[in-house]
Parts: C-alpha cells; sequence; structure tokens
C-alpha cells in the first residue's frame, strides 16, 4: 500500500496520459494527503501537461511540408538513380 | 472478375506522394530535416525494390510501408547510439533514503500567475530548450507518447522496450522537464 515518492510521482505521470489503474490512483492520492513535496509535483504535473499541449499547437502550426524547391531537388535526385 | 492491378510510376513519386509521406513522418520524428531525408531514402529503396511490387496494393500503401520501416531503423539507430546518456536523478535508487526526493530536486513552488506563463509565446522555445537536453532516448520516448500522442503499446513495439521500461523514461523524462521548467521559466 505504501509508496516511495519515486513510485508515487510515477504513477502521477501515468495519470497524466490516462493510464494509471483505479487501484494505483487510490494509492496516490493517499500518498499525496501524506507527503506535500509529490502534492506539489502532483499539481505542477497537470501544469506541465497544458504547457506540452500548448507546445504540440504551436510544433503543428510550424510543420508546413516541404517546400517547391525541396521537392525540386528530390524529383531530380530520385530521376538520376531511374 | 479480374481485379485492377496497381502499377508504379517512379518518375511522378515525388508530385503524387511527397506531400503525404513527408506529413506521415514529420509527425513521428519532428524534425525537418531528417523526415525530407528519410522521404527520400524511401524513394530510393522504392526503385531497388521495384520488381517485387506485386500490384496488390497501391502504389502509395507500397511506398508508406517501405517508409514504416525506414522510420523503424531510424529509432533504432539513435535508440542504441546516445541509450547510455544519463538522465539526473531526482530520486535516491540506494540505502534507507530509496524513493525519497533528493533534497535539490524537490519541487518549489511556482508564480500564481501560470496562465500567462503558458500563454506566453516563448514558452515553445524554453520547451525546446529543456526537451533538447534530454538524453536523445528519454526525449524520443517522451515526444512520441506526449506530442505525437502515440498508443503505449505502439511505442513498445516500435523501440523494443516493456511498459514497465517506457514508464520509468517518461517518469524521468519529465521530472527533469518539470525542473529545467522551473529553473527557466516558472521561476518565483
Amino acid at each position: 500500500m505504501k509508496l516511495t515518492c519515486d513510485q508515487a510521482t510515477t504513477i502521477c505521470d501515468k495519470s497524466q496520459y490516462g493510464e494509471a489503474t483505479l487501484w494505483e490512483k487510490i494509492k496516490l492520492n493517499v500518498h499525496i494527503i501524506l507527503c506535500k513535496k509529490c502534492g506539489m509535483y502532483s499539481k505542477q504535473n497537470s501544469v506541465m501537461t497544458k504547457c506540452y499541449e500548448k507546445h504540440k499547437k504551436n510544433l503543428d502550426n510550424k510543420n508546413t511540408g516541404l517546400c517547391s524547391k525541396e521537392k525540386k531537388e528530390m524529383e531530380k535526385e530520385v530521376m538520376q538513380k531511374l | 472478375m479480374e481485379q485492377k492491378k496497381h502499377t508504379l510510376s517512379p518518375n511522378k513519386w515525388v508530385a503524387l506522394h511527397s506531400d503525404y509521406l513527408f506529413n506521415y513522418t514529420i509527425s513521428r520524428v519532428n524534425n525537418h530535416e531528417i523526415a525530407k531525408d528519410l522521404v527520400q531514402e524511401t524513394f530510393f529503396a522504392g526503385l531497388k525494390a521495384m520488381e517485387n511490387f506485386q500490384g496488390k496494393a497501391s502504389e502509395r500503401t507500397w511506398l508508406i510501408s517501405i517508409l514504416k520501416r525506414k522510420i523503424i531503423d531510424y529509432y533504432r539507430k539513435i535508440n542504441s547510439a546516445k541509450g547510455k546518456a544519463e538522465v539526473k536523478m531526482n530520486f535516491y535508487s540506494d540505502g534507507e533514503k530509496e524513493g525519497e526526493w533528493i533534497e535539490e530536486r524537490v519541487p518549489n513552488s511556482w508564480s500564481n500567475n501560470i496562465e500567462k506563463f503558458i500563454e506566453n509565446e516563448e514558452l515553445s522555445d524554453v520547451l525546446d530548450l529543456c526537451i533538447g537536453k534530454l538524453p536523445e532516448k528519454y526525449g524520443m520516448v517522451f515526444k512520441m507518447k506526449t506530442m505525437q500522442e502515440f498508443e503505449t503499446e505502439e511505442i513498445c513495439k516500435e523501440l523494443n522496450i516493456t511498459s514497465s521500461n517506457l514508464w520509468v523514461i517518461i517518469h524521468r523524462a519529465r521530472t527533469q522537464l518539470r525542473k529545467c521548467m522551473e529553473d527557466n521559466w516558472f521561476k518565483n
């Protein structure tokens, strides 16, 4: 039943992806009541997840495909090997 | 009724398929140059393997199957090349305090105005920097799971790791990123 901080924060990370089991979540919550450090980690972990979601959006906007110059070069390379 | 046989026209590959293959790749490797190279290698490999094409699948499906192998090879390569770099430990790994927080890695409280920090446009730059400081394998697994939203099972299969390996990697990556963002972004 008793978790170390290492184990508790691992479950906390898992739960950020919705992949912690119910039993794991119960153990985590008990741990957090008793451990301020992991409570802080848990709170900040949700903030970090928001940051990653924001970062993902920013990346998706940046990845815009190959430009025509790159395609021409690739075309040339492929035709040479044909 | 006879089934229509698919044919290959490599002189049109770049025009017809390069965008599709590139988008497929960039969402998996997240680096423009690497994605471009993998697409080009796929075309080269396709040229070499043309005589094995049986016409059962469409040209694009066939190219994607080659590309998938190329991406897995790429993952394997960086997986073995830099797997030895260490992450900073956040918890004591043995002794009386095993599993407890190492003092200087304990989370500190952050500013109250978190929303403002998240909406700030420079967030991505700082995060990129922090992710870049992770050992390559950790960064890759973290990005596959978090940014590219691969299923756990899929990552384990592609990288040949167990799911508990995966969660240890994710856990270490996230604790390290938390600390890096605390030092560089959420400082009180």
